[in-house]
Formats: structure tokens, sequence, C-alpha cells
């Protein structure tokens, strides 16, 4: 496993602090590697959230007091002055925390990334459609129904729509921000069974919903508390035998 | 007194307020009706007036105060919803966008009489447009704009923060989010205060008293340069510059303004409630 590992996404001694004072990041130094599901966990305002919206630059919208550091994506700094920011948006795909289908069908919440892109032509947005779909494991239930509205489907379904609507950028990497905080088991099984899959293609951050999850799901895990990176590893070494005292006390819910 | 006897006073006492409210509302309505139906005819509502505007119809009137409806919603409308997606979407809160805000405030504040001279001096006299249905559309528009702002704005600002955010994670551009998904969601309520405003502006006498309205204008305008009759200007005329006039000229004349505004109304109220079921969110 640690034979040809790339490194993706390299964060170095990144600090951030928002306008108005609330959760921030403190020297965060932490190396995303390819191919891999790393999970980003700890309790609430620890700054999970906040990195994955650091790494694609969501953070732009929100009043930023100051940030020191670097985040590199394959060696290139997603700060520097000349970055495409839509560009970097589309190699980093998010999924929220709540389903966020838009005020458009199914297929059309599926082809408005690529639309963004300029792509026009029918054919290959409808086999965007489908193999994105398939990949977010919803094909067979939404084929004969891609003209409803995406509201019309149940909660897990759309929470699969906005993977598969993520999955039609085509990303590199793909961002989770606990995106089965309001799912069912069976939904959120499903969710997890494609993320395997999903990792041969794509790189994977996310923010799960429970430590459970974390360990079944993670290669690499980092444990985050209020705004520092106390600990990061391998995911089977960091939920069974963690170095760090606090990390420890997490893992087995002494606090949390 | 028992604090339940103050209870029942109270409810009573704002009911029969909710009541009063609504009394003046049936009485003008219900005189109007009843005194200006018998004036309803095919003669009055397609022929010009006769006899010193004591017969005959007012179809001068209705199609003037239709195009200056028109004129002022192509200015206005325009005009007014780029404003609010700049302010809503755009601006952020600096001492440029307080001006802007206040100016807006300002704007709906100025009595619709000083809107009437301000259009007198730029349009028909500065800019020569000479007392004309431009003149007075403009006029109007100045006078709508505000109303126009405030409802378009607040129609942006209830499509949910979240839609901009996940259109922006997917690679939108700002202005791509803006016209894919913010402007289509508000539409039904920038609709609905767009046909507000333009509501106010068709029965406005005020600010077309000099810079469109004609006494007595028998033809039909030609162009966008001429003088138009107008329904409000007309009723102020009948009822106030031309003795003998018969009562039920001038009800009748208030009936077409009255149905013409509702009218609007209904519209809006139709829209809203149509796109307020439609709505997912």
């Amino acid at each position: 496993m640690l034979m040809n590992r790339t490194p993706k996404i390299v964060i170095e001694n990144l600090s951030l602090r928002y306008s108005d004072g609330t959760e921030s990041l403190n020297g965060i130094s932490l190396t995303i590697y390819a191919h891999e599901i790393m999970a980003l966990f700890g309790p609430a305002g620890g700054g999970k959230s906040t990195l994955l919206r650091v790494l694609n630059r969501l953070n732009d919208l929100v009043e930023v007091k100051k940030m020191t550091g670097r985040v590199l994506l394959d060696g290139q700094d997603i700060y520097a002055p000349d970055v495409n920011v839509i560009e970097l948006r589309r190699r980093m795909g998010i999924v929220f925390a709540q389903p966020l289908p838009l005020p458009l069908s199914i297929r059309a919440n599926i082809e408005y990334g690529p639309r963004l892109a300029g792509i026009r032509d029918s054919s290959q947005l409808s086999h965007i459609v489908e193999s994105s779909l398939r990949a977010a494991a919803m094909w067979d239930e939404v084929k004969d129904r891609l003209d409803e509205s995406g509201f019309a489907i149940s909660g897990g379904q759309q929470q699969r729509l906005c993977l598969a609507r993520v999955l039609a950028l085509e990303p590199e990497v793909i961002l989770m921000d606990e995106p089965m905080s309001g799912l069912d088991p069976l939904s959120t099984a499903k969710i997890e069974d494609s993320m395997q899959q999903l990792k041969q293609q794509y790189t994977i951050v996310i923010v799960p919903h429970s430590i459970q999850q974390a360990a079944r799901i993670a290669d690499h895990a980092a444990f985050f508390l209020q705004g520092k990176l106390i600990e990061e590893g391998p995911g089977k070494q960091l939920f069974t035998n963690p170095h760090d005292k606090r990390t420890e006390d997490y893992v087995t819910g002494r606090f949390g | 007194m028992s604090r339940f006897l103050t209870q029942r006073l109270g409810f009573t006492f704002l009911a029969i307020v909710a009541i009063l409210v609504v009394l003046p509302i049936i009485l003008v309505v219900g005189a109007i009706v009843i005194q200006g139906l018998p004036a309803i005819n095919v003669e009055f509502l397609t022929t010009a007036p006769r006899d010193g505007m004591r017969a005959g119809g007012i179809w001068p009137a209705i199609v003037g105060t239709f195009w200056l409806t028109v004129g002022t919603a192509i200015f206005s409308v325009p005009f007014g919803v780029a404003i609010a997606i700049y302010l809503s979407e755009y601006a952020r809160d600096n001492n440029f966008t307080r001006m802007i805000r206040l100016a807006i405030i300002n704007l709906s504040g100025i009595p619709s009489v000083v809107y009437g001279l301000f259009g007198l001096g730029l349009f028909v006299l500065a800019l020569r447009f000479g007392s004309s249905i431009l003149a007075g559309a403009l006029t109007l528009s100045i006078m709508t704009l505000p109303v126009i702002i405030s409802t378009s704005e607040e129609a942006l600002h209830s499509v949910p923060q979240s839609f901009r955010t996940v259109s922006v994670s997917l690679g939108g551009t700002k202005w791509q989010t803006i016209y894919k998904i913010v402007l289509p969601q508000a539409l039904p309520g920038i609709l609905t205060g767009v046909i507000l405003g333009l509501e106010r502006a068709a029965g406005e006498t005020a600010p077309i008293l000099f810079t469109a309205a004609a006494f007595f204008l028998p033809e039909l305008p030609g162009s966008i340069f001429d003088k138009t009759m107008a329904l409000p200007y007309h009723l102020f005329v009948i009822s106030t510059q031309v003795p003998n006039m018969p009562i039920k000229i001038q009800f009748g004349t208030a009936l077409v303004l009255l149905v013409f505004v509702l009218t609007m109304n209904l519209l809006a109220a139709v829209i809203r409630s149509y796109y307020r079921r439609k709505r997912q969110w």
C-alpha cells in the first residue's frame, strides 16, 4: 500500500481566521495522496469543513480575515494569483452535508456543470448523465424519471444525485462534507460502497459524520481539534492504536 | 376585571378595527361600481368624447394610459431589475452602496407632483421631448423605480444562498449562477413587484400632468412624441374643469380606471400563487 503513493494535495502550514472570529485553522500541514480516502475527523468546530472549503476555494465567498500558508494541488499553489478558480472548482468537486439539488430536473442537475463548462452536444451530455448516475449507484432507480424535479426523489437519492452531479464534472478530487449526515443506513451503505469504486479514479477527502464511518472507509485519517491537526496516520493505526492521548480519548468516546 | 374579560375586550376591539379597515374599500368600490356601471357600454369604451366631453366615450384615454404604462415598463423594468441584481448579488456593504440605497429610499418618498415638475424640466424642456408619451413614461419610470428595485431585491434575497454555493461549487461563474439559477427562481417575485409598480404608475395624475397629458384630444397618439389623453387625468378634468358633467360619465371613467388597476393587481396575485405552488424549496 505504501508503494506507489503520489501526493495529490499538499497543505503547508495553513492558518486561517474568519472576520467574525469563528472557526479557524492553526498551522495545518497535511499531505493527501492520490486514490486514497482521507478522512478528516474530530469534534464540531475543529476546522474540518473550513479546510474542505479552503481546498476548492469556496471560502472565497465568505469574508476571511487572514490566511497564511500554502495549498498545493499537483505541486501548484491554488492560491497563486494566476489560478483560474472556476477551473479549480471543477477539479475539486464538493458534496455538502445536506442534499442540495438545484431547482431543475434530475437530468439538468447533472448536466449543469458540464454545460457551464461549454459542453453542448446532446449525445455527449446524455452519456455523462448515464455514467454519472451509474457511478453514484442510482441509474436504475431514476433512469425513467430523468425529467422529474431533483426535489421529487427521496433524501437519500437526492444526495446521490448530488454525488453524481459532482462526478459529471470529471473532477480529480471529491470533497465530502458529512455527506451522509441526514441519510438512512441503507443510503449511507450505498454511498460508502460506491466510494470504494470511486477512489480507483478519484482522490477523496471526506469529513465523516461518525468515527465508525471514518474507521470503515478511511485509508488515511487526520484528527482535528479546535483548528489544530493533532495526529494523522493510516486509518487502521489511527483508530486502533493512536499515538496522541487526545486522539485516543476521542476515538474511544471519552469526549466528543 | 378578570384577565379573561380583558382578553375578550381586547380581541373584540381588534376585530372591530380590522372590520373598519375593510369598510372604506367596500364603500369606495361599491359607490364607483353602482354609479359607474350604467355608463359602461360599447360606445363609452370605444369612441372619443363628444359635446365638450359630456357625452361619447373615453377610448383615447384608455389607449393613452395603456401606452404610458407600456412605456413605463420598457424603461423602468430593465433598469430596476439590473439595479436590484447589482445591489443584491454584487454590491458590497460600503459607503457607495449605502449612498445608492439612501437615494432609492428618498426617491420613494418624493411626492408625485414633484416628479411631474422634474419631468417637465428635464424631459419636456431640457431634452425637448415636449409634452409627450415619451416624457410621461420616463417621468413615471423614475417614480416607479424604487418600487421595482426594492421588490426585485427582496425576490432575489428569497432565493436560498445554498443554490448559489452549489452553482459556484460546480464551476459556475457568478454571472452564470445569477442568470441560470437565481434570476429564474426570483422571476415570479420580480414580476409581482413590477406589476404592482406599474399599477401605481397607471393610476397617477400628477407626474403626467405637465409631461404627457392632454386636456382634450380626440385623436389617438400617432407616435411617442405625441401628447395623449390618460384615464387619471381625464377623470380629474371631467370632475373639476367641465360644468354640467353627467355624473355617470365621471363614475364610469373611475370604474374603467379601477378595473384596469385591479386587473393588474389580480394578475400579480395569480402569478404569485401559481409559482408559489410550483416552487420546490
